[in-house]
């Protein structure tokens, strides 16, 4: 098994995702059948190759900065879990 | 044939000389929703009340003597993760269950320039992710050929909402397959454009480098129609190419002489069904007797498509699908005691499996350890299955191949195995990696009577010639006139 359960969570941390415990075996399980199966590409030779992001041969698009119309800011709360004196409201973040 | 069962420019014509009203023919689509929705379970959200009203101002217009667009007055769904202003956009997802887009996608503000009457938004996979739809938070959508079937994905709901006549056109998104593969499944065609030439601006980002929104419709000539309407560079998306937007309709030519087809070997390998190649190998044979030359090729990194595609979708989606932390819209958790416990446990509730499944791989793919072995590798190999194609373009004007490597299966058959899964996709994603454009046809049947797609794959911006490939194909055949039997038809 290339996944260890350490990995697994780790890997659920990064991701912001609890792990059930009754699903670990099987998510890691089927996370090492996946990254098996993706050993195939060590069989290609990259040495040299450039990695590709994006194919389009574009890059830095600019535009003019000017002022524009932008989302109303009731509509951009429109659909917040929570909100406040027309802020986004979260759980405490800094100590007192 | 049945008002809900014709193609968009036979009922423009219809509309233009007065034969029907829009409001007939909104009725007609809403009353076949009313008949075998139940059983196809396409939608997610019918907007019915909108669709009438629509329906009412286009006759309006019509009576005063205007003249009016291709798509006016005729009804189409959008797949749900394209953003309708005012209107539900769920992704299919609980963590989007209530979300109302607060703007239109550019698609939307360019379709509506043309007043379509629009019936709702339609089912797909989570965020894009499968390719049967049974991937929904909310229902199992039905292949209007065989209910038990599934309709392919992630645009499953697009494409059986065409094939049922419960939409007469609609959008999807494509991000390794998910137009052509469910067109292919539905024996509708569905089209991937260049990666660049739609906006995604609106559309819910799953993989960003690879997502694009093109037309699932009845047959290639409303393909072309929606593809002019849709396409363009937009300011709201920098990966938008400035290139000029040709009238794709003039590419609706009945002639193949002397286009040089290539056959890639590669692509008729293990896994493909029997049915699938035969139907597919029979179209092959028909483009060569229309005047076609047949060049064999090999794209020879097509093995390698599969993981490279399923390690950078992922890495893709664990950043984009970052923004689901139930802070600025979206579902939220309750009874957290701080902020990552807010975060986790909203993703844990309202994530599905299969979307927590990639982000993990992405975020695996991604993290210290791994990012040169996994991700930057895929990196590399994309370039090489890009310059496969650059090299046969070199030699050929179109590439044909299956759309996908079986038929549509049953529902459940093989949603538990998720890598078995990810390989029916080896014929769709190398398309999406090199940006090309793509197009699904209905080439034929299995021996249960399910259809079959050929995919026709074109030079970066030359939707053109696929165009004219897919037409000239569709006209010598006529598989573009049949329908699914269901309900009373």
């Amino acid at each position: 098994m290339k996944v260890t359960k350490k990995d697994m969570e780790n890997v659920a941390v990064l991701s912001r995702l609890d792990i059930p415990a009754d699903k670990e075996a099987q998510y890691t399980q089927q996370l090492n059948d996946v990254l098996e199966y993706f050993d195939n590409l060590s069989a290609v030779n990259t040495d040299d190759i450039k990695p590709l992001a994006h194919v389009l041969p574009i890059s830095n698009v600019f535009r003019e900065d000017v002022v524009k119309e932008s989302l109303d800011r009731d509509l951009a709360l429109s659909n917040a879990p929570l909100k406040e004196d027309g802020y986004f409201k979260v759980p405490k973040v800094l100590e007192d | 044939m049945k008002l809900f069962e014709q193609p968009a420019h036979v009922l423009h014509d219809m509309l233009v000389n007065k034969e029907i009203t829009s409001l007939e023919l909104t009725e007609a689509v809403l009353a076949r929703i009313d008949e075998v929705e139940g059983d196809v379970k396409a939608y997610l959200t019918i907007t019915r009340d909108v669709a009438i009203a629509q329906a009412k101002a286009v006759d309006e217009k019509i009576a005063k003597g205007e003249t009016i667009s291709f798509l006016e007055g005729i009804p189409g769904a959008i797949k749900d993760n394209i953003c309708t202003k005012g209107v539900k956009t769920t992704c299919a997802s609980k963590i989007l269950q209530n979300f109302v887009a607060p703007y239109d996608a550019t698609v939307m503000t360019k379709l509506k320039a043309q007043n379509p009457v629009i019936i709702g938004k339609a089912n797909m996979d989570e965020f894009a992710m499968g390719g049967s739809t049974e991937n929904s938070a909310f229902q199992k959508t039905g292949n209007p050929w065989n209910t038990e079937c599934v309709p392919g994905g992630s645009s499953g709901g697009s494409a059986a909402a065409v094939a049922a006549g419960t939409a007469v056109w609609a959008l999807g998104s494509d991000t390794g397959g998910s137009i052509r593969q469910p067109a292919s499944f539905c024996g509708v065609v569905g089209m991937k454009p260049t990666y660049g030439r739609v906006s995604r601006y609106g559309l819910v980002a799953y993989a960003s480098s690879l997502d694009q929104i093109g037309p699932i419709t009845k047959d290639v000539t409303d393909c072309a129609h929606i593809l002019n309407i849709i396409s363009g560079r937009d300011e709201m998306d920098s990966t938008s190419v400035n290139e000029e937007v040709p009238d794709f309709t003039k590419a609706l030519v009945e002639d193949v002489k002397g286009l040089k087809v290539g056959i890639p070997k590669e692509y008729f390998v293990k896994g493909i069904d029997p049915d699938v190649e035969k139907t597919v190998r029979e179209a092959i044979d028909k483009l060569k007797e229309l005047g076609a030359e047949i060049v064999e090729i090999s794209l020879p990194n097509t093995d390698y498509a599969i993981s490279t595609y399923y390690l950078i979708s992922p890495a893709e989606a664990a950043t984009n699908l970052a923004r689901y932390d139930g802070v600025s819209y979206g579902e939220r958790a309750e009874d957290a005691a701080d902020l990552v416990e807010m975060i986790t446990k909203t993703r844990t509730q309202y994530l599905g499996e299969e979307v927590k499944r990639r982000i993990m791989i992405g975020n695996y793919a991604l993290s210290a350890g791994y990012y040169d072995a996994y991700y930057l590798k895929a990196l590399k190999v994309r370039r090489l299955i890009k310059e496969d194609f650059d090299k046969a373009f070199e030699q050929v004007d179109v590439i044909v191949c299956p759309t996908a490597p079986t038929p549509a299966y049953k529902i459940g058959e093989k949603i538990s195995n998720p890598l078995e899964m990810y390989l029916q996709d080896a014929c769709t994603v190398p398309l999406n990696l090199a940006g090309l454009p793509g197009i699904s046809v209905p080439c034929g049947y299995s021996s249960d009577n399910m259809p079959i797609g050929l995919q026709i794959i074109g030079k970066a911006l030359d939707e053109e010639t696929i165009l004219r490939v897919a037409y000239t194909y569709e006209q010598s055949q006529s598989y573009h006139n049949d329908r699914a039997q269901l309900g009373g038809n």
